[in-house]
């Protein structure tokens, strides 16, 4: 490798980069990340205006000391899953694609499918094994101590959120080239090391961009800690909503909840500074680091805990669930329309949230500046907000002025690509990091337009990125429900809605079929779209 | 990639254009708004799909949100039902001002104290307020008769209670309307002291009661005999309390017309059938829930609704009351 790109790595440059050299973005490229990112205005614009007249019960919820209290303890709840979430996707990222462990795209795709689980679905899951009649006392005999509160959820939420880590690092880091970290090995540096000075420091814009997006998912959670008890602010915000015909305190709440989040992605935006990430490409696989016998059971031990508590045990409670309905004489009710509908409507999703994604990223990339940040935080302000405010302001919008399009499939995907878009954005921006626009310059200079550029050039170098945004709005629409169930079609149904449909009747057998095919279908995908395509690029 | 891609697109909007079929309003069809689940209504509903001609087509969700949604929709929504589970959803919708009157050979088939007073919702089933106990280790001789015995210390840490739960905000509505403020707050803050465990809902108490994670509950009576449908018996059992309060109150799921309905004879026909003996019979013996019309009688696992006592308020004076009791739970710390 030449000297050029080695001055690039190693503790981020500050200030040399050309990602702030701001040639002017051309007018159509605006047009285009202002379109893109419009419909996130409207719930936006619809809590503010509902804020601007709200009632006194709303100021008083918002003054309220209690409030105060669910607030500090719900970002602090954040900061604990967002760190636990961040470490357990990077370690999973780095053992499965730079390591010999065996069956690595199998572990690949398993550690991904956490991912559709609705977290209330892996909360009622982690109670009913370990609670104290639980499967694990009928079965073992032994009594768990309760998994219930703080630590318990942080725990679940951390197993539901860390492959946003993993599938956003990982699509980075089988980008890096393998032959600086080669070099740092044979320089007598220890593979821990040379992951730390090395490969880490590529790493940090797509860790930057998921943990973003831990954080602003753990903030917004419901069902997971109203499920294990756990006091946060988003239980207020539902309580309005339930228990309230004035809707003006939930709105403002939830621009509180917004507000948050744009803080956060201030931080994280500083955070970043000006600094650059851009590495070369890798131009060959790397080597797989050969473990030794010890590292190789500590691997295993490792991938096999995070798939046992994220994927094996919740199957096999669902499974106990199925078992103990079909022998008390229920049926199986299946409904292929689900199917149908979560397939579509999440697919519809993801290559939507993809084509948004890149005018989005490219901006906040390669030009930015005060609307290209703009732009941006309006995109993670709305991946923040209640789902239930934003179907709602929907409603309101869309019954007044879309006619026909209200309750119709375009107008659903739509929604969900816009609730989303952050993921998509966020991944393709970290891909993007990693290019070096030298690459783009050169082959401007060789006389292609932007497009051919586009198309020639960045496009084939981020669409790992891109894919894995794409596969991250995928599967958060299979799990997607309060939006699902106000905007759909009618008679549009999906495997979401019959979960809880059936569970919320405490129907949990007939719950358990739809959960389980949740996550059959959708590793399918997974598999073709995200896992085997390393082999080829 | 990029064949993978145009390969993606072209399959989802085939997709989407199998399911995006929404004919438009064909005589002799109806919009339902539908707050109860599926899995309970369902059959209910194609039972009358079939017997009236008239083709429904149905929206399940939450009833509060689907209360939040016809409000925000005004006068254009496409509902022509909305078929609730409880009283302060109803009211929502009739205090927006978007439920018509209904016809009076509807409402008198129920009693008037389980509908809107001034006829713009019907009471369709009853659900009983009850307490949920582990039978192994509570005598429920032990009970208290009324909801104010459980702010006894020794009840420190052992009564579960889902705050942000829709019946349970309404519960402390009417209790508010029956004790007055000064008292249900007193009541909530004594349910604090005690460390009352919250749950997120009504089924996840009785799930956690069965399971041994808690000693007792407040909820709805008929959680208990879906559980016991689906796992044979239960160590739960249900605890009627008698003493008039808000603890025993019978709240109806019911349903009204909207006022912007573009087929209300369609719409009154719809109520008129599940007021009627076939659906009433299909509420007692597949829901558990209390049948309030065409003299069917309740299941015989449930105490008889006449018996219950529960206390005089006016269920249309509930939703008024319910932003009053979702400010004293959340004063009280319980939110």
């Amino acid at each position: 490798m030449t000297a050029p790109t080695a001055d690039r790595l190693g503790p981020p440059a500050r200030g040399t980069g050309s990602r702030r050299d701001d040639k002017a973005a051309p007018t159509w490229l605006w047009i285009a990340g202002v379109v893109v990112v419009m419909p996130a205005l409207v719930p936006v614009v619809a809590l503010v205006a509902r804020v601007g007249g709200a009632s006194n019960a709303a100021w008083d919820t918002l003054a309220s000391a209690r409030t105060a209290q669910l607030l500090a303890r719900s970002i602090f709840f954040a900061l604990v899953v967002t760190t636990a979430a961040t470490t357990l996707g990077v370690a999973a990222a780095w053992v499965t694609t730079r390591t010999d462990v065996r069956y690595s795209r199998l572990w690949s795709t398993l550690l991904a499918l956490p991912l559709v689980i609705p977290s209330y679905v892996l909360a009622l899951a982690f109670i009913s094994f370990a609670g104290p009649r639980g499967l694990f006392a009928d079965t073992i005999g032994i009594r768990l101590p309760s998994i219930s509160g703080f630590w318990g959820a942080a725990a679940v939420l951390t197993l539901a959120t860390y492959p946003y880590v993993y599938l956003v690092v990982r699509a980075t880091i089988v980008r890096i080239d393998p032959s600086l970290e080669e070099a740092a090995r044979g320089l007598g540096s220890t593979a821990a090391e040379a992951f730390r000075r090395i490969t880490l420091p590529q790493l940090r814009p797509s860790i930057a961009a998921s943990s973003l997006l831990v954080a602003l998912y753990t903030l917004s959670d419901f069902g997971a800690v109203s499920l294990m008890r756990v006091d946060v602010f988003t239980r207020v915000i539902y309580a309005q909503y339930q228990g309230r015909l004035d809707r003006t305190p939930a709105a403002v709440l939830s621009l509180v909840l917004m507000l948050i989040a744009v803080t956060i992605l201030w931080g994280e935006s500083r955070s970043r500074g000006r600094s650059v990430y851009f590495a070369a490409q890798a131009p060959r696989p790397p080597a797989r680091l050969e473990l030794t016998p010890r590292q190789r059971t500590a691997a295993y031990g490792f991938l096999s805990t995070t798939v046992g508590l994220g994927v094996v045990l919740p199957v096999l409670v669902l499974v106990a669930w199925l078992a103990r309905g079909l022998l008390t004489g229920g049926v199986i009710d299946m409904r292929w329309g689900a199917v149908v509908g979560s397939l579509s409507g999440s697919v519809a999703a993801g290559v939507l949230a993809m084509i948004a994604a890149v005018p989005v990223a490219v901006l906040a990339v390669r030009h930015e500046g005060r609307v290209s940040r703009a732009l941006r935080a309006t995109v993670y302000a709305i991946f923040s907000l209640p789902h239930i405010a934003v179907a709602l302001a929907v409603v309101f919008f869309a019954s007044r002025w879309l006619g026909g399009l209200y309750q119709s499939f375009v107008l659903l995907a739509f929604v969900y690509a816009t609730l989303f878009l952050a993921q998509a954005s966020g991944a393709t921006e970290a891909a993007l990091t990693q290019i070096n626009p030298n690459l783009e310059e050169a082959a401007r200079g060789l006389g292609d337009n932007r497009l051919q550029v586009f198309r020639r050039v960045t496009l084939p170098l981020i669409l790992r990125g891109l894919m894995a945004g794409g596969a991250l709005v995928f599967l958060t629409t299979m799990k997607e429900l309060p939006a699902t169930l106000l905007l759909r079609p009618t008679g549009f149904d999906t495997l979401a809605v019959r979960v809880w449909s059936t569970a919320n009747e405490l129907f949990y057998a007939r719950a358990a079929a739809p959960a389980l095919l949740l996550l059959i279908v959708s590793a399918v995908p997974m598999y073709y779209l995200i896992i085997r395509p390393r082999q080829r690029t | 990639m990029t064949r993978r891609l145009t390969a993606l697109i072209t399959i989802v909007s085939a997709l989407a254009a199998s399911c995006g079929g929404t004919d438009g309003d064909a005589s002799g069809s109806i919009t339902v708004y539908s707050g109860r689940s599926e899995e309970l209504v369902a059959p209910l509903i194609d039972q009358f799909e079939q017997t009236s001609g008239i083709s429904v087509e149905v929206r399940y969700a939450e009833s509060a949100e689907l209360a939040a949604t016809i409000l925000e929709e005004g006068a254009n929504s496409p509902a022509d039902v909305f078929f609730a589970q409880d009283p302060a959803s109803l009211g929502a919708v009739a205090l927006g001002g978007y439920f018509a009157e209904l016809d009076g050979a509807l409402l008198d088939e129920v009693d008037p104290g389980f509908s809107d007073d001034a006829g713009r919702w019907v009471g369709i089933s009853g659900r009983a307020r009850v307490v949920v106990y582990d039978s192994g280790k509570i005598d429920p001789a032990m009970l208290p008769a009324a909801e104010d015995g459980f702010i006894d210390p020794a009840w420190a840490g052992r009564l579960a209670v889902a705050p942000t739960n829709g019946s349970f905000l309404a519960f402390v509505a009417a209790k508010i309307l029956i004790d007055g403020e000064a008292a249900t707050l007193e009541w909530l803050e004594g349910i604090k002291a005690n460390n009352a465990p919250t749950y997120p809902s009504n089924s996840v108490i009785v799930a956690a009661v069965d399971d041994g994670e808690v000693d007792a509950g407040l909820v709805n009576h008929y959680y208990l005999f879906r559980r016991q449908n689906e796992v044979g018996e239960t160590i739960a059992a249900n605890h009627f309390m008698t003493g008039g309060g808000a603890g025993s109150l019978v709240m109806p799921a019911g349903a009204g017309i909207l006022e912007g309905s573009d087929n209300p004879d369609a719409a009154a026909t719809f109520i008129e059938f599940l007021l009627g003996e076939e659906a009433q019979r299909f509420f007692a013996d597949q829901t558990f829930e209390y049948p309030l019309a065409s003299g069917v009688a309740a299941n015989d696992a449930l105490p008889p609704l006449a018996d219950l006592a529960p206390p005089q308020i006016r269920l249309s004076d509930l939703a008024g009351a319910l932003d009053r009791a979702t400010d004293l739970v959340a004063a009280a710390g319980l939110l």
